[in-house]
């Protein structure tokens, strides 16, 4: 352990805490008036989908498939296990047959 | 706090995703030089999935003040997209003392948020379930860096299980209860969008921040006075 590996370390945990804490920091300086709400409840699922599909479309189609299949499975079982389960053993049997 | 071991069983689902992600850090790191103590400090206190890898790429040995002050950068860009978790956290968290919202926020990961946010959505308020994820995400990310640094090869073809595939896989699958109707539509599909097209042109990970600014500005924008929010 070097004293650069540390400050490298110690550098990359500061940046993280500040990227996790800053959007709460900020959001308690602003009045959560309804229309506030509204944007902060999109969140979730934008930031799901900002994040998933590009990734996504970048893996192939065996990824769209097994995301299909998992979206799909949820909708109408509830049941996250399943839903992951069958998205996950379609990609990898894709893959097995392709 | 009684809902921390229901957080925690309902974290199990993400445990092959973790430990695949966690031990192949550990895996990387030994490849790249790492003693076993950087890779395990590195691991535990970061705690920022994809970050660490990508700042594991500029580690040299020996590490200079600027290779330092680099991977700080680069973790920090790759990490913004964190704030909007944090943001989606107020309206929940935002009423404890700051002695307990921050370290909350600290040990926070994508998963743990999410499972969060769903247990949320569906009326639920007591704030130890988001904790309990958190801790059990915690757990296992730093125990499976274990096996990963001594063992890479046990991580070797991931891809044939698709387990380079299970965190899309469970994101969509939250997604889908996440969804209330009509009102969700085009702050959903802005994001997409909006995503898209920042990928296109901009490198590094800034699509995801950028998308989830797009779905949230959509909502808000689209807000007509006298309508009751929802949460």
């Amino acid at each position: 352990m070097t004293d650069g590996a540390l400050f490298a370390i110690g550098a990359m945990v500061v940046m993280t805490l500040i990227a996790k804490t800053m959007g709460f920091y900020i959001l308690g300086h602003v009045p959560l008036t309804a229309r506030v709400r509204r944007g902060l409840e999109a969140l979730p699922g934008g930031v799901i989908l900002a994040t998933v599909v590009p990734i996504t479309l970048e893996t192939g189609w065996d990824g769209v498939a097994g995301i299909a299949v998992a979206a799909g499975l949820m909708a109408v079982t509830r049941k996250d296990w399943i839903a992951v389960g069958a998205g996950l053993a379609v990609v990898a049997g894709l893959r097995a047959v392709l | 706090m009684g809902g921390f071991w229901l957080g925690f069983r309902r974290a199990f689902i993400v445990t092959p995703g973790i430990v695949v992600f966690g031990a192949g850090f550990g895996a990387a790191a030994a490849v790249k030089g790492l003693t076993f103590l950087d890779a395990f400090l590195f691991q535990s206190l970061v705690l920022a999935g994809a970050s660490q890898y990508v700042a594991l790429e500029l580690w040299t040995d020996p590490l200079t003040w600027t290779t330092a002050f680099a991977m700080g950068a680069v973790v920090f860009t790759v990490n913004l997209r964190m704030m909007l978790l944090g943001a989606a956290m107020r309206p929940w968290i935002g009423n404890l003392p700051a002695y307990k919202a921050y370290p909350a926020l600290a040990v926070m990961t994508d998963p743990a948020w999410i499972i969060g946010i769903r247990y949320y959505r569906e009326g639920g308020r007591d704030w130890g379930v988001y904790l309990g994820a958190c801790i059990f995400m915690y757990l296992l990310w730093i125990v499976s860096v274990i096996p990963g640094y001594f063992a890479s090869a046990a991580v070797d073809d991931p891809e044939r299980f698709a387990l380079d595939l299970v965190m899309p896989i469970f994101f969509i699958t939250m997604l889908v209860p996440l969804w209330r109707g009509r009102m969700d539509a085009a702050p959903w599909i802005a994001a997409v969008l909006i995503a898209l097209l920042t990928k296109s042109f901009v490198p590094g990970y800034w699509f995801v921040l950028v998308g989830g600014i797009a779905a949230a500005v959509t909502a808000a924008l689209l807000y007509r006075e006298g309508e009751e929010a929802v949460t």
